[in-house]
């Protein structure tokens, strides 16, 4: 834990730091990431928003595809894999990770469903992800800031502030929040050194790949959703984000529940 | 006064070294835990409290039980309970020792727990929780200590006392109303989302957390030379049915809502808990349990012969405690967990780890209780 932390420090410099203290002041500040120090700041490469939004189109989903992007995620990521560790007795499915996976359209979608639901939705998952919502309950409700709203809208988690109380996981109407049960380092295979593996007793969930942005990148479940997945811009009228918005009826989860996700799904 | 906790017969001596066995056991299950991560409990992602915080939601509302004593005796001069207010303090002084202790152990990194208070974040329940809970338990140890020291020197207690009594009386509603927003203000969480959660929750604090007292007055009545007075304990024993009456009623009014209503997220849950879903009925029978034993513990201490009879009481007693707990002890989080947001049936059953890490916080608990009681005893025993 110690080496970790130290060797974060040093590559996260002063930025990360100063976002640690004062989460969500700066747009580019990203909470404890893995973004070298400068890398983060004042390039024009960075990719840049008033509030990101996700654009899922439905159609173009197949469950293999569900699970390439959800194996991309969780590798960039270094999430766990129950299957990969080594001793059995310390495997449970219940202690799962998850950042974006696929659900089928009636568990994604509890408060829409529908007797006489349409085929295609019986051969695909939905894949659902934090919501990255406006009025954030899990944001509320976390009692030392360790999960906050960027200005940008991007929900993020400060891995080294958390206390694992989990109050955000209650709080979250989606169950979008894992927890690391255990010490999640024996669950991961390949270890990408870009981003930092957590610790045991903290919650952890997707972050709309700060990181990557930070450096000029998109998100990995965009990149290999073979145009499932568009993120963008929600504040910007005349971007190809709006235009899907504008020339698709999109739906989102649990809209009545008034947290605003930024997660729209052309169905 | 602390000196009179160090005098004491063989049985007392071996009630603590009794009480510090089981402790050990429990915190030695507990490194267990801090190695290896929440993970030795039966909690899951969906399940994410489980029994520590059912526990800790339960003692809030024992703790909140002593201002049934203090209020009628400061508040309405009901001089029957003057001898025992004492016990009251001093139990909410043990049962909050316990709710913090449940807290950091249901914590994955409880040694950040100071970030709750250096990060200090208003809009999150839980740092109000956590304050009025501190400031009750400081209350507690304030004015029963203070309270004792005058009967011991056999003067007037001090005149700042007054306002710190006074005070203590809506921080216990404040402790068990502010436990229940904990969970009352979650959006999508259809078994918690009700604004009968607080009132719920302060009924069956003030049926448990006296009938608890009861028991207590009981064994402090045989083992030692004081007596609590008859009188007094018949006395809790209507608030009792009051009580369990109002914590029933509330019940059925959720019950009359959500059905009413027909809000499957909000059926859901009570469905799971009372019929189980698909095979999933871990809970059942417990909150069948439960049921029968408030129901029927109303129709006998409806009765004054038989809430008045001195060896019918500690039955009724055990039954009303047994009953409350199951209630908010075991279906109070499973309750709101089952089914999840995504509308998946994970139950959660507590592992023994977790059970025995539970009880050796209930040691350092009943610790705590007998130290207090036998100097609060010990005071009063010489006075008289």
């Amino acid at each position: 834990m110690k080496n970790n932390r130290r060797d974060f420090l040093k590559i996260a410099g002063v930025a990360a730091i100063g976002a640690a203290v004062k989460p969500a002041t700066s747009a580019y500040a990203i909470g404890e990431q893995f973004v070298p120090e400068g890398q983060a700041e004042n390039k024009s490469s960075v990719k840049k928003a008033t509030k990101w939004g996700v654009v899922i189109d439905t159609n173009k989903l197949t469950k293999e595809l569900m699970h390439k992007i959800s194996k991309a995620c969780h590798l960039e990521h270094n999430v766990p894999d129950e299957k990969n560790i080594e001793n059995e007795d310390h495997r449970n499915p219940n202690h799962e990770i998850k950042w974006i996976w696929g659900e089928e359209f009636k568990h994604a979608f509890t408060d829409k469903t529908d007797r006489y639901l349409a085929d295609k939705f019986e051969h695909i998952e939905i894949p659902v992800l934090c919501n990255h919502c406006v009025n954030p309950s899990c944001v509320k409700a976390c009692p030392t800031k360790a999960t906050f709203s960027r200005e940008d809208g991007i929900v993020l988690m400060d891995f080294h502030r958390c206390i694992g109380c989990r109050f955000c996981m209650a709080a979250c109407p989606f169950g979008s929040r894992s927890f690391n049960f255990k010490d999640p380092r024996p669950g991961i295979k390949k270890h990408n050194k870009k981003f930092p593996t957590r610790m045991k007793g903290v919650v952890e969930k997707c972050n709309l790949c700060a990181e990557r942005l930070a450096v000029g990148k998109n998100p990995v479940c965009m990149e290999v959703s073979e145009g499932a997945i568009t993120i963008g811009d929600l504040e910007n009228e005349t971007s190809d984000f709006r235009k899907l918005l504008k020339d698709n009826y999109t739906i989102r989860r649990k809209q009545s529940l008034g947290t605003e996700p930024s997660v729209y799904y052309i169905v | 006064m602390l000196e009179k906790a160090l005098k004491g017969s063989k049985n007392y001596w071996l009630l603590l070294v009794a009480l510090l066995a089981i402790i050990g056991i429990g915190f030695a299950t507990y490194m267990d835990q801090f190695t290896f991560g929440l993970g030795i409990t039966g909690m899951s992602r969906d399940v994410s409290w489980g029994f520590y915080i059912a526990q800790f939601t339960f003692l809030v509302g024992v703790a909140a039980g002593g201002v049934m004593l203090v209020l009628p005796y400061y508040l309405h001069d009901f001089k029957k309970f003057g001898r025992i207010t004492i016990l009251g303090e001093f139990l909410a002084v043990a049962a909050c020792s316990m709710c913090m202790l449940f807290i950091v152990a249901d914590m994955g990194v409880p040694n950040r727990v100071g970030n709750v208070f250096l990060n200090a974040t208003p809009n999150s329940v839980l740092l109000w929780d956590a304050t009025v809970l501190n400031v009750y338990l400081i209350l507690n140890i304030v004015i029963g200590w203070k309270l004792l020291e005058a009967e011991r020197n056999n003067v007037k207690p001090a005149g700042w006392l007054k306002p710190l009594i006074y005070l203590s009386i809506p921080f216990a509603f404040g402790i068990h109303t502010v436990t229940a927003f904990l969970y009352a203000g979650l959006p999508g969480r259809g078994f918690w989302l009700t604004a009968v959660l607080a009132p719920r929750f302060l009924a069956s604090a003030f049926a448990a957390g006296p009938s608890f007292l009861i028991l207590l007055c009981f064994i402090v009545r045989k083992f030692t030379k004081f007596d609590p007075g008859i009188d007094a304990m018949r006395a809790l024993m209507r608030i009792i049915t009051y009580a369990l009456i109002a914590n029933v009623f509330f019940f059925l009014c959720e019950i009359f809502t959500v059905f009413y209503s027909g809000i499957p997220s909000h059926m859901d849950h009570i469905k799971y808990l009372f019929v189980g879903y698909h095979g999933h009925a871990a809970l059942v029978p417990w909150m069948w349990t439960s049921m029968f034993l408030m129901f029927s513990a109303i129709g006998l201490l409806l009765f004054p012969k038989i809430r008045n009879n001195e060896k019918a009481m500690p039955f009724l007693c055990i039954m009303v405690f047994i009953g409350t707990w199951i209630d908010k002890g075991l279906g109070m989080m499973s309750g709101g967990f089952v089914p999840s947001p995504m509308h998946k049936y994970t139950e959660f059953i507590p592992t023994l780890k977790e059970i025995i890490i539970s009880v050796g916080i209930y040691g350092v608990g009943f610790l705590i209780l007998a130290v207090l009681y036998k100097i609060a005893i010990s005071v009063k025993v010489d006075a008289e």
